[in-house]
């Protein structure tokens, strides 16, 4: 532990005030208000210590969920879309046991949330500092209570008619399907721990034979972009030029005969060494400027529900240029859209978003017809 | 002259416009088929060829016409005119040709910006510091750049005297630096199950190296009178400003060993995307402790149960069990050059580099295998050798040409052995994301590609 004894005897001991002693830093900081306390102080833990009163019903939970979390996590939590599935996964078993099956046979290989969380109060809690994803901390304590008994009926844990307060919340954890799933892992808790994998440091003749179990799949040849624009045009290696890296690459059986026999150049699946391409930077030095319209897009999120080509939750930036080119009266309808909301158009709603302004949604709308 | 030419490692010139003009224009207009993939596979090693025979064959005739590089017998652009003014950057900014190393996302990893990684170019990068610009960014709810005069740490919970801090009153404090890696529990993920990404940026990018600068958390809690002896605060919740809120439980005894509440990054102010003005360094600890943003600490008798300590960043074992609270990031290396994506530039000298760098101390030793783990020879570490920081390694090797397999094996100095993808396997089964620190394999090809493969 750091140690402040030096930093106090630097300070003239008698100048130390009886309020001053109580302290160990004279000067710096000030105690908080237990407003200020109370502020902040939102955390909710494993025990529920935390929580603040409030009540929720199942109905009013649909209500919020339909209006603020079905467009990222679908209307039943199943979207895996934007993030991973909320509920799936569990059994009324499950539910009796503590203990989710499908963890352990695999059955279901997406883990919802409810599969995984043991502690119901981690829901409640994040719902209170973190979502709805682009507006957090809006909900009331009872919209969170609401929102989360909403959760739990959509995974069969509460019936419908429902209503979780802080009174009962303790009552419900025990329901929770997995909430004898975890194991606290000090081995790695702990900088002392020991950890749970031993390998030995041999220097020779280690291994008989080398066994390669997996290579890149050749599907991923460009998923990545270009590797040559990727590293530096100078140096003892250069980046992999994109049609390189899409030639076929030898399968495993073929690099088990060629690692596990001599080397012999001009056999079957050997080339000549290579002189590598170097590319010349001419294309690093271009400066890209993105248009105005476009950074407000990417600054208000507006990328979160739209992708630039193609759909995320809302339609693609592409497409909806698509649709409304050569529409005289479209400028105006998309500027109306994102202030006011809209629905019906592409099959899904679109929230309201008066927050932005009014000159900067019509640059927004420039770039999507204009692309500038 | 002519054993210039043979020298190892020179660069031959590329088979640059190899490529038809009108195979080139048809690719670009319909894409790739087979038949023109094979063509240009077949030029591309044609080229080549032409080349490197060239060389060989008249290594005399050239000897004799070569006057020498024309970049060294005239003069240049650079050499005879007038170069810019002091301050045309007023903060500086790499060169224009260094645009390639920069921080990327990965493709497919997730459909929103705001909850998504850029990964560190570490294939191109040397020593142990990041540059702060290219520090790898984790956010759960986007990033933002705080106003410092309006941003407080409150800390409260088991202290007699819950207190506010400004950063005036954070910065009047006796501060440390201390160069500390982080790295996301998530790095190497992708590759628990089998090869999945192309290059280091991809498999190891989420760590990142800096010079950090701040105080003591020891420091504040004793100044709010936390009690050392009464044993009962175990642990610490630290809490973020941002949308997120991020919250994690932190171990009382890394708090009051080395956490540290940072401000200054590499000699600077942290980065927005870092969590400027003020952040948490938990020395060791994976990058999801070290919450930035730093808003509030807390002092708690039991753990917290935050969402990414009960959903994420959790180890599910075969047993269907869940690990929770694996934070320590074990004793992990890999190879940065040559690495995966890359092509080495010729037969001859290569310097084998790469980093190392383990949550429980230092690094005590780092081995290289050339041939796929058959043998190891024991690595250079570069100077300083820190706790909880990167250590950079280096090891010479002559490559002739032959098909090789690149590994490196850290060891840290409680003895731990960095193990093989496959006893990680063993103990903790394949259906984990996190906390994968398995020995990386880089598949050198005998034309010079180097792709990323496991080996058992």
């Amino acid at each position: 532990m750091y140690k402040l004894s030096k930093v106090i005897l630097a300070v003239s001991l008698s100048a130390l005030s009886l309020a001053a002693a109580a302290e160990s830093l004279p000067g710096i900081g000030r105690t908080a208000t237990p407003k200020e306390i109370a502020a902040w102080n939102i955390d909710v833990r494993g025990d529920f210590k935390g929580i603040p009163p409030g009540s929720g019903s199942v109905a009013q939970g649909n209500k919020i969920w339909d209006e603020k979390c079905a467009s990222c996590h679908g209307s039943f939590g199943e979207s895996l879309e934007v993030f991973g599935p909320l509920v799936g996964g569990t059994t009324k078993d499950d539910i009796k046991t503590g203990h989710v099956k499908a963890l352990s046979d695999g059955s279901e290989p997406k883990r919802s949330t409810l599969m995984k969380v043991a502690t119901l109060s981690t829901i409640w809690d994040f719902i209170n500092r973190a979502m709805p994803w682009n507006a957090p901390k809006t909900l009331t304590p009872d919209e969170v209570y609401a929102v989360t008994a909403y959760l739990l009926n959509l995974g069969d844990i509460l019936p419908a008619d429902f209503v979780l307060t802080d009174k009962n919340i303790a009552e419900v954890q025990k329901l929770m399907p997995n909430r004898n799933g975890m194991i606290f892992y000090r081995n790695m808790w702990d900088v002392k721990g020991k950890g749970d994998v031993k390998n030995v440091a041999c220097m020779k003749n280690c291994i008989k034979k080398i066994e390669i179990t997996s290579v890149l799949p050749d599907y991923t040849c460009d998923a990545h972009g270009n590797i040559a624009e990727q590293n530096r045009y100078v140096g003892e290696v250069r980046g992999e030029d994109k049609l390189l890296a899409c030639d076929p690459h030898p399968s495993i059986a073929e690099l088990d005969r060629i690692y596990n026999t001599p080397y012999n150049p001009g056999a079957k699946g050997s080339r000549q060494p290579v002189s590598v391409a170097i590319t010349t930077p001419t294309t690093v030095v271009k400066d890209i400027d993105e248009p105005a319209g476009l950074v407000m897009i990417k600054q208000n999120m507006c990328t979160a529900c739209h992708g630039m080509e193609k759909k995320i939750i809302g339609p693609g930036f592409a497409e909806i240029t698509a649709k409304y080119k050569g529409d005289p009266s479209a400028e105006r309808h998309l500027i109306d859209v994102i202030t006011n909301g809209g629905s019906g158009v592409w099959g899904g709603t679109m929230p309201a978003h008066g927050e932005i302004k009014a000159g900067n949604i019509k640059r927004m709308v420039d770039w999507i017809l204009l692309g500038k | 002259m002519s054993n210039e030419l043979n020298k190892p490692g020179r660069i031959l010139r590329a088979p640059e416009n190899f490529i038809d003009a009108s195979l080139s224009q048809a690719i670009t207009k319909e894409g790739l088929n087979e038949e023109r993939r094979n063509f240009l596979r077949k030029s591309f090693v044609a080229a080549s060829a032409v080349i490197a025979g060239g060389a060989a064959l008249n290594q005399n005739a050239m000897a004799a016409a070569f006057e020498g590089d024309p970049l060294i017998l005239n003069h240049t652009a650079y050499d005879q005119t007038l170069g810019l003014p002091v301050a045309a950057n007023p903060y500086g900014v790499p060169s224009k040709y260094e645009k390639n190393l920069v921080r990327r996302e990965s493709p497919g990893l997730s459909p929103v910006g705001g909850a998504s990684v850029a990964f560190t170019p570490l294939q191109g990068l040397f020593g142990i510091i990041t540059p702060s610009g290219l520090h790898f960014e984790r956010h759960h709810q986007g990033w933002q750049d705080m106003d410092p005069t309006k941003h407080r740490l409150m800390v409260m919970g088991m202290v007699k005297n819950p207190k506010v801090y400004t950063m005036d009153d954070i910065m009047r404090l006796p501060s440390v630096s201390r160069m500390h890696f982080i790295e996301c529990g998530a790095n190497t993920a992708t590759e628990w199950g089998n090869v999945a990404v192309p290059t280091v940026q991809y498999t190891h990018g989420m760590i990142s190296c800096s010079e950090f600068t701040g105080v003591p958390l020891s420091v504040l809690l004793e100044d709010c009178g936390f009690d050392i002896k009464d044993k009962k605060g175990k642990f610490i919740l630290a809490e973020g400003a941002d949308g997120s809120g991020m919250t994690r439980t932190i171990n009382i005894d890394n708090a009051l060993d080395d956490v540290l509440v940072v401000y200054g990054q590499n000699g600077e102010m942290l980065r927005p995307e870092n969590g400027y003005p003020l952040r948490l360094v938990v020395p060791g600890v994976q990058g999801v402790s070290n919450v930035k943003w730093l808003r509030r600490i807390k002092v708690g008798d039991k753990p917290f149960y935050a969402k990414d300590e009960v959903s994420s960043y959790v180890d599910l074992m075969p047993d269907g069990m869940t690990r929770q609270f694996t934070s320590i990031q074990e004793a992990k290396s890999v190879i940065t050059t040559p690495s995966g994506g890359q092509v080495l530039v010729g037969k001859g000298y290569f310097n084998i580099t790469g980093i190392a760098w383990t949550g429980r101390g230092k690094i005590k030793r780092v081995d290289v295998s050339t041939d796929g783990g058959r043998n190891w020879r024991t690595a250079r570490l570069e100077t300083p050798v820190l706790s909880k920081a990167i250590t950079r390694f280096n090891i010479d090797w002559v490559w002739d040409g032959s098909p090789a397999i690149l590994q490196s094996r850290a060891i840290d100095e409680t003895g731990y052995v960095q193990p093989a993808i496959n006893q990680l396997r063993e103990v903790r089964g394949t259906k984990s994301i996190y906390h994968n620190n398995a020995i990386q394999s880089w598949r050198v090809a005998d034309f010079g590609e180097v792709t990323n493969v496991q080996v058992k």
